[in-house]
């Protein structure tokens, strides 16, 4: 039934961030790269035109960029004695589908994870003790520095053109930016974007509190820009529809904007749509890919023949094919053993909305990745030492435009609908200005992935299951967080709030983030770790996985700086060590 | 509809209650009042609802944002019109939505796990909250009790104290009836809500608007201008206050 292919040197499943990039560096090498992509073909002309973009039922509430959970979706269990249950519609996290992945609805946050989150947990051990890692937490160090990502950080920057201003610029720390981040080598390539007033006065407030507001890096860019491919790309108009939208103005980056049109153009690369993967076939030995199977848009299926496979899809559907291929071992919570699966990881946000009820605070305005921020509570920026927990997180007013059908800022006791509600959101919403706190959540033995033993996808293969929940050391995080940021936000002199923390069990159904981290974890051997520090997988050495599947924990921030930089990263190695010798690149 | 006389009653009500809340409003609100005057009517026609369901629905959706001095709610708004149309459609039908059993019970945090469609869900929530009613209220249906009854059924509603087979009454509230509310008086005119924008008027919110950059800096001062739909000359539909044409 399946028809055979003519082969490949490299075949990427998926086609967003990461795709994007191993493409763009791996046919510099004159490698004919083939990117197959589940979803279908998009660009900003015409798929993303205004006015239509700003339809906020269309795609911030019936998601009309993400996948389609008739076809594929997931299910999900708090711990490992609960039955599981299909995820029937996206909640607590939205899955993109097309070309550009989740980086064309994304907000655009360009953050470098801190250099200790690398280190996170020999860090721990050497600052506070191995008994400040309580049992259970599976945390690891990551196998890379961020010395060894900074150059690659710096890349995917000057691609996407991020606004923003350097705190630290070659070890000096720079007024107006964050103090607490790394080196960087360079300033950022376009200065931030317009703050806007409620930007200004948390950052005011913060300031008088002794913290260290910044304007967040923001791949909304303040200005025009052109990057070092010669794409151009325009400036943000603060329309305020980022995060589950598509920009009509090239103003977000996305792989659209910043690398499709030169990839297009190169004749050694094929991009093929509504292209679904479903297996990564392994040779007799079980060492060796050597092709995917794919199901096109008709239902026909297809044997793609290829030297090297790269993973690129979103982190649950790289883990998901790792297991439906048989590549690497499967994770078991019970003995510990194996790891594909393992380290499933996530974040935990929580919200207060001020109210300035003489004061327009228009909160229509913004972009996806306005906003100021403080990181005196993030990472390990501050002494952990009798507090009971370890990990932190970004505390940021943000400007993102309140779109009222997903978002009714209301003091707190407000009723939830009549009179009361309908007057409290009428006077508050145009006098409203929120704030977020946004922390890293550990990994754990009983938080991980596998596949359900009951329900199945439209082409009957199993769906991922999803083990999870908040832990104390997460509940005990958010809150220190956000006692700090109701400090920043009375300071503000608010004439009410609304404080909304996250208490009990893990809720899928209200959306919180999209930052899903773990499952396929890179690190220093092939008993904690799926893939190599080149994000190499340890078992099958000419298959490669991209992204967040990557991540041995998660951290403070918003992932995709990272993952980029570890894209660039891996595709260095390619080039310049696989390549020349293909193998595994360390030695287990 | 099955009242008329009590919709008339409702809508002129409104009116009074608009133009006593008018001085003083900010410009945008200032211009409500002329829309007011001259409602679009409710289309009698419906693809799902029968007439019946729809009086439930127009009355159960004016609770949760009822016309009062604040100004128009759900009833001027069209969310019957706007409901209606979203289940007669793939929302309705859950057409991208996974719907394969087995359907297990839900967890706190596991989320919907019905085998109904939000189709499906209506209809049985209509039907199972009227017989409610009419058990508790002397016969009377839903569409048919005083305000303070219609709320104290939906407090009920809202605290799975109404058994609807198939759904639990908390869940058919605030995941369906509540949330297609406010989709209903929230989204763009477009489908059949917010009708001449009345839900972005209430707390000024531009709709599809595209361009602040020029406001940024005075992101603190009144914004100047009217609300616009995806078919961005439809703010045209904001007529001259001082108009006494139709449409």
């Amino acid at each position: 039934m399946s028809t055979k292919l003519p082969g490949v040197d490299v075949l990427l499943v998926g086609f967003g961030w990461t795709g994007a990039i191993m493409a763009e560096q791996l046919t510099q090498s004159g490698l004919k790269v083939l990117a197959l992509e589940a979803g279908r073909a998009r660009n900003t002309d015409p798929d993303f035109a205004y006015t239509q973009v700003h339809d906020e039922l269309r795609y911030g509430i019936r998601q009309g960029l993400m996948m389609d959970p008739a076809k594929e979706a997931m299910s999900f269990r708090h711990n490992p004695d609960e039955p599981s249950l299909p995820v029937r519609h996206w909640g607590s996290f939205l899955p993109g589908t097309g070309v550009g992945g989740a980086g064309v609805h994304w907000n655009g946050q360009t953050y470098r994870f801190l250099p200790t989150d690398f280190q996170i947990k020999s860090n721990t051990i050497q600052r506070y003790g191995a008994k400040a890692i309580p049992d259970g937490m599976t945390i690891q160090d990551w196998g890379v520095s961020y010395d060894e990502l900074e150059p690659h950080f710096n890349t995917f920057e000057y691609l996407c053109g991020v606004s923003g201003k350097a705190g630290n610029l070659n070890g000096v720390i720079q007024p107006g930016g964050n103090p607490f981040e790394g080196r960087r080598s360079q300033e950022y390539p376009t200065p931030p974007q317009k703050m806007h007033a409620a930007g200004k006065m948390f950052g005011a407030a913060a300031s008088g509190l002794g913290y260290h507001p910044f304007p967040q890096p923001s791949s909304n860019l303040s200005q025009p820009y052109k990057n070092p491919l010669g794409v151009q790309q325009g400036a943000c108009a603060y329309c305020g529809y980022c995060e589950r939208y598509a920009c009509e103005m090239y103003a977000k980056s996305s792989p659209q904007t910043t690398i499709l049109p030169v990839l297009t153009k190169r004749p050694n690369f094929e991009l093929r749509t509504g292209a679904r993967v479903t297996k990564v076939n392994l040779d007799s030995t079980g060492k060796r890919a050597v092709s995917v199977s794919y199901v096109n848009q008709q239902g026909n299926e297809f044997e793609q023949p290829a030297e090297l496979v790269i993973l690129c899809a979103f982190i649950l559907w790289n883990v998901r094919l790792l297991l439906l291929s048989g590549i690497g071992k499967p994770y078991d919570y019970r003995s510990g053993d194996g790891v594909i699966g393992k380290n499933y990881a996530y974040q935990m946000t929580t919200r207060i909305d001020a109210f300035f009820k003489d004061k327009p605070m228009n909160p229509f305005m913004g972009s996806g990745a306005l906003g100021m921020i403080v990181d005196d509570f993030n990472g390990d920026n501050f002494d952990h030492s009798g507090l009971g927990f370890i990990g932190g997180g970004y505390i940021g007013l943000l400007s993102t435009g309140t779109r009222p059908i997903e978002q009714q800022p209301v003091p707190d006791g407000t009723p939830a609908w009549g009179s009361g509600f309908k007057k409290a959101l009428k006077d508050g919403y145009p006098h409203s200005a929120y704030i977020l706190t946004h922390g890293g959540v550990m990994s754990y033995r009983d938080s991980f992935l596998d596949l359900d033993p009951t329900y199945k996808d439209a082409w009957g293969q199993p769906l991922l299951r999803m083990t999870f929940d908040f832990h104390d050391n997460e509940h005990k995080m958010s809150d220190y967080l956000t006692d700090k940021a109701v400090d920043i936000a009375k300071a503000m002199n608010p004439s009410a709030m609304k404080v909304s923390r996250r208490h009990g069990p893990y809720d899928i159904t209200a959306y919180q983030t999209t930052h899903n981290t773990g499952g396929a974890i890179m690190g220093a051997n092939p008993r904690d770790s799926a893939v190599n520090r080149y994000l190499q997988s340890w078992d099958v050495p000419n298959v490669f996985v991209m992204g967040a599947s990557a991540f041995p924990q998660n951290h403070g921030y918003n992932p995709t700086d990272t993952l980029a930089a570890l894209a660039y990263f891996s595709a260095k190695a390619i080039r310049e060590q696989y390549l020349p010798n293909p193998g595994p690149l360390v030695r287990a | 509809m099955s009242e008329p006389t009590r919709r008339s009653l409702l809508t002129s009500t409104a009116f009074v209650a608009l133009g006593a809340a008018l001085p003083g409003l900010p410009v945008l609100a200032v211009v409500a009042p002329a829309v007011a005057d001259t409602p679009t009517p409710i289309p009698e026609a419906y693809g799902f609802f029968t007439p019946a369901e729809a009086a439930f629905i127009d009355a159960a959706t004016a609770r949760i944002i009822p016309t009062d001095a604040e100004g128009p709610g759900a009833h001027e708004a069209g969310v019957v019109t706007f409901i209606d149309r979203q289940l007669n459609g793939d929302y309705g039908r859950a057409v991208k939505w996974y719907m394969q059993g087995p359907y297990g019970k839900s967890a706190d945090g596991q989320g919907y796990q019905s085998s109904f469609t939000p189709a499906e869900a209506y209809r049985a929530a209509i039907k199972a909250t009227d017989d409610y009613c009419r058990n508790t209220y002397q016969g009377n249906g839903f569409a048919d009790l005083t305000p303070d009854q219609q709320d104290s059924t939906l407090k009920a509603m809202e605290t799975d104290g109404i058994e609807i087979p198939g759904i639990g009454s908390k869940d058919f509230f605030n995941s369906l009836l509540r949330q297609n509310t406010l989709e209903g008086f929230f989204s763009d005119p477009l489908y059949g809500g917010n009708r001449d924008m009345v839900g972005w008027r209430m707390i000024g919110f531009p709709g599809a608007r595209g361009d602040f950059v020029d406001y940024m800096d005075t992101s603190d001062q009144p914004y100047p201008l009217p609300p616009v739909g995806v078919e961005g000359h439809r703010e045209m539909q904001m007529r001259d206050p001082n108009s006494t044409e139709t449409k």
